[in-house]
């Protein structure tokens, strides 16, 4: 059973996900995941935008089924419609979650060094990872390995080397490779090109985006740099002190965002050609422990009232596709110092 | 002495391998380039990895010996073994501003003691008031004070302002000149404009020059004074920063300036660079060529 | 601090257990202060009683009451051991720490002569030592010769973590906020040795009283003087267990057994608590 395009394939309601330490006579609740809703179609990439300490590599743990002690999934549920069957991640077994990793829901993950094992090489590492959810013996596995490589533009004999032999931009597509060999449905990238050189970033990016729209699959695509979910992403999602925001199409987040904060990324982003004082914004991401009443942006937004410090803003549509969780979201435009392009909504 | 730093045909090679087998890698080759006392600058320097730059910036710091050349500054060579004092009176002139805030300051220890240590080697004082007054004062101009940082550890901060307070630390012995190893490569997209602006206001407000080193053109373009561009080891290009980016002459700055990632096309980019700009900047790593002047006051190398 | 005593109690069961067995066995040997009778006078007492009310762990053929003669034995190891125990740290930490963060010919240096010491055999110099100095060889002598062999093994260790904090960049960091050598040492790189320090800290008392025992019990030391070892080596020179004077050794084995269980367990769960990586996860990093 096959999805049609823009199904949904994840679906997150009220997803909370706390760290509780408790040891050493310390005592600590860390709502990383506070009450975040949110839902993934087929063959799109959705980008996730926020600042480290904003609760999204907790939020993509629990997407990864990575969640571990101190983490924990207080309530709230991330289900997924793989072709094989539903899958709540944020409450299966073990068994269930084995079932599904590799074949159906992979990652790319920031870094590859601590990826690829330094002392194995490439081709065993492939074989660790991919050869028992393919379910091949060697010689197809190895066919099937280097046809896929091949259109990463990698030769045959990177298999036989080992990783510190490749170059950074050789072992991130290496890493790429590895996460959609087995072609999932799902591919979670956390910050995959944050490490790279400009030029080869640009040339990874265009490999994921290439391989995502040859094999259908979805991609969540997480990433503090604007610049990168502007052209990668279908949809972007903004997360700041664990909930989400904004969510929109990519070119309504860029020239007609309806939530200051994602109006001060936008604005506050440097381009070549212009050297017009960039704003910064004031202040520091609250801390996850002890978050501020209401909405959680309020310290720092230019825009806070007394609502804002008492009431926590609810999730409003404001647009086709778009939705914003503030209560002054009409007044966000002059925040925006970008002039809109015709076909963009105001 | 009107010459503030002077970095003339500094190579750097390393040889790694043991006693069979012999490589040589050469950092950096031929690097020149001077800086003045009377107008405050920064001069960025932007490279990819491997392209050298964080070795020259070393070298610059006296964390390491170049293999050839002369560095020298306020006319004085530093490009050799020195004693500890005038190790120190060197580092009360030039003071560096490391890449990664949570990497460089001790996870364990409180960050106030690094500029605690800073007031009282570099401006001799003992008095708990006296070092107060000089941390505070250091911190104002970056927009903290020493009551909020008094007694924090680095992870209680957020990245942008630690990086804060690192240039604070640097700033207490007053020195004419900052090195800034990548300063907001590793600090968040949203805080990092706080740091440029920062550093624009060194110069513009206290007349501190700072070598700004990044990958990054955008900001490279918001605040630099000059730039050069380093490819491999070899300074490529070299000018004026709006000169230079506006219309980048060597095929190399040519790729570097198409790789950018613009927001213009938000939802439509366009992600495929031309190949054969790739090829052409490839095929020119390891030539050496000439620096030669243009008329519009940029060097580019040609071969 | 109570917070943190009573959750590692609560959690940590090897922490709780090697708290008892070492609390006992100190106690037992703080008793030795308030002690009515002298440890060092023989005959004193009615030999080879058993345990009774009135000598509770009963006497030896030497006439001395073993309750208060152990308690004096334990009270001089324990404190043997832990003079050679700070007096080794001191030297490992020193040399450790310098080798690897100086390096250059002063790493060289130190190393050498730090190979030199895990070369040469301990043993036959100990009993060297007791041969020339006879009587002379009092307890706090033979801890600093002790002292003075039991750090080798552990400056490498140090040394080994020196070298990897030489590199990162907080180091550099503090040289250019101009802070000196022994600055940078001993406040910034010392918290991450401390995990090492800790638990060599235990092993040393137990390599060290371990050794002063087989000296002892071999007659190589002050057999006057009380120690588990002379009192060990009384024992055995009075034949305690064919004569039936069977609580003489079972007893100190019992308490050296409890000690010896007792360090180890405290030591090996002490060190999750100082390990800096757990240290930034309960700060809250």
């Amino acid at each position: 059973m096959t999805l049609e395009n823009n199904a949904e394939i994840l679906k997150v309601e009220n997803l909370r996900a706390y760290y509780q330490m408790n040891y050493f006579g310390v005592s600590r609740e860390v709502r990383a995941v506070d009450d975040i809703t949110v839902t993934m179609r087929k063959n799109e990439v959705y980008g996730i935008a926020g600042e480290s300490s904003s609760g999204k590599t907790s939020f993509i743990k629990v997407l990864a089924a990575a969640i571990r002690p101190p983490l924990k999934v207080v309530s709230g549920t991330a289900k997924y419609s793989f072709s094989t069957g539903p899958i709540d991640v944020a409450h299966a077994s073990p068994a269930e979650i084995e079932a599904v990793r590799w074949k159906h829901l992979s990652y790319i993950m920031q870094g590859s060094m601590s990826v690829l094992n330094p002392v194995r090489r490439i081709g065993r590492t492939f074989q660790d990872f991919a050869q028992r959810p393919l379910g091949l013996k060697d010689k197809a596995f190895e066919d099937r390995v280097v046809a896929h490589l091949a259109r990463l533009k990698l030769p045959p004999d990177v298999l036989r080397a080992y990783p510190h032999e490749l170059s950074g931009g050789m072992r991130q597509r290496v890493t790429i490779g590895l996460a959609t060999v087995c072609h999932p449905e799902f591919i979670i990238a956390d910050e995959p090109t944050t490490a790279l050189d400009v030029v080869v970033q640009k040339e990874v990016l265009g490999l994921i985006r290439d391989i995502q729209k040859e094999m259908g699959a979805s991609v969540v695509f997480v990433t503090h740099d604007m610049s990168v979910h502007a052209n990668v992403a279908d949809r972007v999602g903004i997360i700041y002190a664990g909930r989400l925001v904004e969510e929109g199409p990519t070119r309504e987040m860029f020239f007609a965002p309806k939530h200051p904060y994602t109006a001060h990324l936008v604005a506050s982003l440097p381009r070549i050609g212009d050297t017009q004082q960039r704003p910064a914004l004031e202040g520091r991401p609250p801390n996850l422990a002890d978050p501020p009443q209401g909405c959680r942006f309020h310290p720092r937004c230019p825009l806070a009232v007394d609502i804002c410090k008492k009431e926590v803003p609810p999730m409003e549509v404001v647009g086709p596709d778009h939705r914003t969780a503030c209560w002054r979201w009409k007044d966000v435009e002059p925040l925006v110092n970008v002039a809109k392009p015709a076909g963009v909504m105001a | 002495m009107t010459t503030l730093l002077d970095v003339r045909d500094v190579s750097k090679r390393f040889t790694m391998g043991g006693l069979l087998s012999h490589k040589v890698v050469e950092a950096v080759s031929d690097a020149n380039l001077s800086l003045n006392v009377g107008t405050p600058e920064i001069f960025t320097i932007i490279g990819e990895s491997g392209s050298g730059k964080t070795t020259l910036a070393r070298m610059i710091l006296g964390l390491e010996l170049p293999t050839s050349g002369e560095i020298s500054f306020r006319g004085k060579t530093v490009s050799h073994r020195v004693s500890r004092q005038e190790r120190l009176d060197f580092m009360a002139n030039v003071q560096p501003v490391f890449q990664n805030p949570f990497e460089a300051f001790n996870p364990l220890k409180r960050i106030d003691r690094y500029l605690e240590a800073t007031a009282a080697r570099f401006l001799k004082l003992k008095q708990r008031d006296d070092l107060d007054a000089a941390m505070d004062g250091a911190l104002q101009k970056v927009g903290l004070s020493l009551a909020e940082v008094r007694g924090r550890y680095p992870h209680e901060m957020s990245g942008g302002q630690l990086q804060r307070a690192a240039i604070a630390r640097a700033l207490i012995p007053n020195p004419p000149l900052l090195v800034a190893d990548e300063p907001v490569s590793m600090v968040d997209a949203s805080l990092r404009m706080s740091i440029v602006n920062l550093l624009k206001s060194l110069r513009d407000d206290l007349g501190v020059s700072v070598i700004y080193i990044t990958h990054d053109l955008a900001t490279a373009y918001y605040i630099s004074n000059r730039l050069i561009i380093m490819q491999r080891g070899r300074i490529v290009e070299m000018g004026d920063a709006r000169t230079v980016l506006d219309n980048p002459e060597h095929p190399y700055s040519r790729l570097l300036k198409a790789s950018v990632l613009s927001t213009e096309d938000a939802g439509d980019g366009k992600l495929g660079t031309d190949p054969g700009m790739v090829k052409l900047a490839g095929e020119l790593v390891g030539k050496a060529g000439r620096l030669v002047d243009r008329p519009d006051g940029r060097m580019v190398r040609v071969y | 601090m109570f917070a943190v005593l009573r959750d590692l109690i609560r959690y940590n069961i090897e922490f709780a257990i090697g708290l008892i067995l070492v609390a006992i066995v100190v106690i037992f040997a703080a008793l030795s202060y308030v002690s009515p009778v002298d440890p060092t006078l023989i005959y004193v007492a009615v030999p080879d009683q058993p345990p009774s009310a009135q000598y509770w762990f009963g006497t030896n053929s030497r006439g001395q009451d073993l309750f208060w003669q152990l308690s004096a034995a334990f009270r001089n190891s324990l404190i043997f051991g832990i003079t050679v125990a700070v007096l080794s740290r001191i030297i490992s930490i020193a040399v450790g720490l310098a080798s690897g963060y100086i390096g250059g010919w002063v790493d060289r240096v130190l190393m050498f002569i730090n190979d030199i010491f895990v070369a040469v055999p301990i043993f036959p110099i100990l009993v060297l030592f007791y041969f020339v100095l006879r009587n002379n060889l009092d307890s706090f002598t033979l801890a600093l010769i002790m002292a003075c062999f039991g750090w080798p093994f552990d400056a490498r260790l140090i040394r080994s973590v020196a070298l990897g904090l030489k590199h990162r960049e907080f180091t550099r960091h503090a040289v250019f906020a101009g802070m000196s050598t022994r600055k940078v040492l001993l406040e910034e790189h010392l918290p991450y040795v401390m995990p090492i320090v800790f638990s060599t800290f235990m092993n040393n008392m137990l390599w060290s009283i371990g050794l002063e025992v087989t000296l002892a019990v071999l007659g190589f030391t002050n057999l006057n003087n009380p120690t588990i070892g002379t009192v060990l080596y009384w024992a055995n020179s009075h034949s305690a267990m064919v004569v039936g004077v069977w609580w003489w050794l079972a007893i100190p084995v019992v308490l050296i057994v409890m000690t010896f269980l007792g360090l180890f367990l405290l030591a090996i769960s002490m060190n999750e608590y100082i390990d800096p990586r757990s240290r930034l996860r309960r700060m809250g990093a």
